[in-house]
């Protein structure tokens, strides 16, 4: 069963293998779901979606849940764990396209790639309206990463490449590496130039951008953010935008997607993206098939591919 | 820069309105009679500046140093005539396409353009301009703010990045900065320059055709001169094929515009990055309904700090040149 609408080669591959029911098509899931419960053995969440308490409770014969993603934070994995239900997600495949996209989103930015855009298709260049041209350099920049994992770490390596300083915050110090660690995420807002979230969502790493936060990086300081909507006080962080007390922000994610303030629609100094971090065919493939993967070996009692749980 | 309309005398330069210091050595500036953007603040210290368009026909006599701020209008024989003691002209652009070089070697008169101080500003964009076609940043936040995302649903899916067959086309200093950034994305970098450079671990490709033939992407940061003129043609594009995306951070006319436009039309290219265009201001209107083509106003160095570097260079040619000691960046044609 699929919680949330997927990706159309997903589905295919899932049809051709397994009875899928797609639950997000069901007109009343209440009863569908205790019409079917004595049959349903897999779910296949997403980031919108997956697999939480309530849910697990009314699938006793649920044995696995395959996450078309590497986020975590919608299926309850303490519940999993007790009951011996088996979860996997998608790491690796998508760290490059994620960690690309964050590099894409501090140049559109500092850039102001899409402001000159919508200049230019608006027809005002040719009519000789004079355009704020001065523009920060990206280039050298302090680039402060909070959570220094394998998507961390794939920004860090790029944004090296623009002589960009780094620095991090993480739940603990990483030996062995030459990057600058700082013991609080303030303080690392208060010394870098464009923040970055990519870290998990966990209960502790809820608001870790907060209004201290946001006053930290301050009205020069950028935030980009390509972790979860939660991560984000979103309504401190639209406030400080709008009042000029934070730089910019780059986001993929929000707190109620799709929903996006509006306030921020006005911006100059922000990007503003639905969730695409991981949106290309590549990668959406890649995906795919590590979900179908860990079912297939899952169901044949072989190894998982990718286990959480 | 602003540009301001006028037909009356052209606006003074406020750094040449009281003529400057005598003691000082002379420095002319030419520009267009719409350029009135501040000129770097340091200059004044150094030399004095007289403004071409404004200043005593006396003065072009002796003068032997020209600023050229802009973009400004050509560097002709006819406009040199005008200047029988002329020993130097100093850019304030990377490209020199507007200066006759021939001409400028014939007199003895050398060209100095911005040198590195736009490398890295142009590499970036350059790279960003990438991400945002391939990724579909600018259209996507489009998306997001006419309201789209909750009624039509998730947005289509982009082209990765990480791994693509990067051509560039020109190797110099904009060209390696661009190299080294997009080497750290996993991207496979190819080029293809007048000479090889075997120091550099890239394949390299005679032609441009050659390169399109083995690239996913093509990158025009060259020199535009009479062998790089339209060197990225419908042929090329043919080459690079329907998922081929072109970027041009270098001048306009490296790529046949009408041709692009149609191959993008067709859905015969995967799409373009442009910065500059055949016809500055003017940008083909069929480009603006197009989602996988992100459209810049010629902005791609325009920041404080290479503004900065931009007036040390310049300062820096300047000085050099009156104390007859080696230039900074002397354009080697």
């Amino acid at each position: 069963m699929t919680c949330p609408p997927v990706h159309p080669y997903l589905v295919e591959a899932l049809e051709k293998r397994f009875t899928l029911h797609k639950l997000d098509s069901v007109p009343d899931k209440a009863q569908f779901l205790s019409s079917h419960r004595d049959s349903i053995r897999a779910v296949v969440g997403n980031a919108a979606a997956g697999a939480d308490a309530e849910l697990i409770d009314q699938l006793p014969k649920l044995e696995i849940v395959s996450s078309y993603s590497v986020g975590l934070d919608k299926i309850d994995l303490a519940k999993c764990k007790e009951k011996g239900i088996r979860v996997t997600n998608t790491p690796d495949v998508l760290t490059d396209d994620v960690a690309d996209l964050a590099l894409g989103l501090m140049l559109a930015v500092l850039r102001r790639l899409c402001e000159s855009d919508r200049y230019v298709r608006s027809g005002l260049w040719k009519k000789g309206v004079g355009f704020n041209l001065f523009l920060l350099q990206f280039s050298g920049k302090t680039v402060g990463i909070i959570g220094l994992g394998r998507i961390g770490m794939a920004i860090a390596q790029r944004a090296e490449a623009f002589s960009c300083p780094i620095s991090y915050f993480s739940r603990s110090q990483k030996p062995g590496i030459n990057y600058k660690y700082h013991p609080s995420v303030v303080d690392l807002a208060a010394n870098c130039d464009i923040l970055v979230v990519a870290c998990a969502l966990t209960p502790e790493t809820r608001h870790i951008i907060n209004r201290e936060v946001i006053d930290a990086l301050g009205p020069k300081g950028v935030l980009i953010n390509i972790g979860r909507g939660p991560h984000v006080d979103e309504a401190e962080l639209v406030s400080a935008l709008v009042e000029g007390r934070l730089g910019g922000a780059g986001l993929d994610v929000f707190q109620d997607e799709p929903n996006v303030p509006e306030e921020l629609f006005k911006l100059e100094n922000v990007v503003l993206l639905p969730h695409v971090g991981s949106g290309t065919v590549e990668t959406r493939q890649a995906m795919a098939d590590l979900v179908v993967g860990n079912l297939e070996a899952h169901f044949l009692n072989k190894p998982l591919l990718t286990p959480v749980v | 820069m602003a540009v301001t309309g006028t037909n009356q005398s052209p606006p003074a330069l406020s750094a040449t309105a009281h003529d400057g210091d005598d003691s000082l050595p002379v420095v002319l500036i030419h520009r267009f009679p719409t350029f009135t953007g501040s000129l770097f603040p340091s200059l004044p210290t150094h030399f004095r500046l007289l403004d071409l368009l404004t200043t005593d026909a006396s003065n072009l006599q002796s003068a032997s140093a020209i600023l050229c701020v802009g973009p400004p209008p050509p560097v002709t024989p006819e406009f040199l005539d005008r200047f029988p003691s002329l020993k130097i002209v100093v850019c304030s652009s990377v490209g020199v396409d507007h200066v006759d070089l021939p001409e400028c070697r014939q007199r003895g008169i050398v060209v100095t353009n911005a040198g590195s101080a736009f490398a890295e500003d142009v590499a970036d964009y350059a790279v960003a301009l990438l991400i945002d076609v391939l990724r579909r940043v600018s259209a996507a936040d489009r998306y997001v703010r006419a309201g789209s995302w909750p009624v039509k649903g998730d947005y289509p899916l982009g082209s990765k990045v990480s791994g693509k067959r990067v051509g560039i086309l020109g190797l110099g200093r904009i060209g390696s900065a661009i190299a080294t950034r997009l080497a750290a994305f996993g991207c496979q970098i190819r080029y293809s320059s007048r000479k090889e450079k075997p120091s550099l671990p890239f394949p390299f490709y005679k032609t441009a055709l050659d390169l399109a033939a083995n690239s996913d992407v093509l990158i025009a940061c060259c020199a535009l001169t009479d062998e790089t003129f339209h060197v990225i043609n419908g042929e090329v594009m043919t080459v690079l094929g329907k998922q081929g995306v072109i970027i041009n951070v270098g001048r306009g006319s490296l790529v046949d515009e009408k041709e692009l436009v149609e191959f993008l039309l067709r859905g015969d290219l995967g799409g373009a990055g442009l910065d500059v265009f055949e016809d500055e201001p003017h940008v083909p209107k069929e480009l603006f309904a197009l989602d996988n083509v992100v459209l810049s106003p010629h902005s791609a160095v325009v920041t404080p700090e290479s503004i900065g570097t931009l007036q040390d260079v310049v300062i820096g040619n300047l000085k050099a040149f009156f104390a007859g000691q080696p230039l900074i960046s002397p354009v080697i044609d």
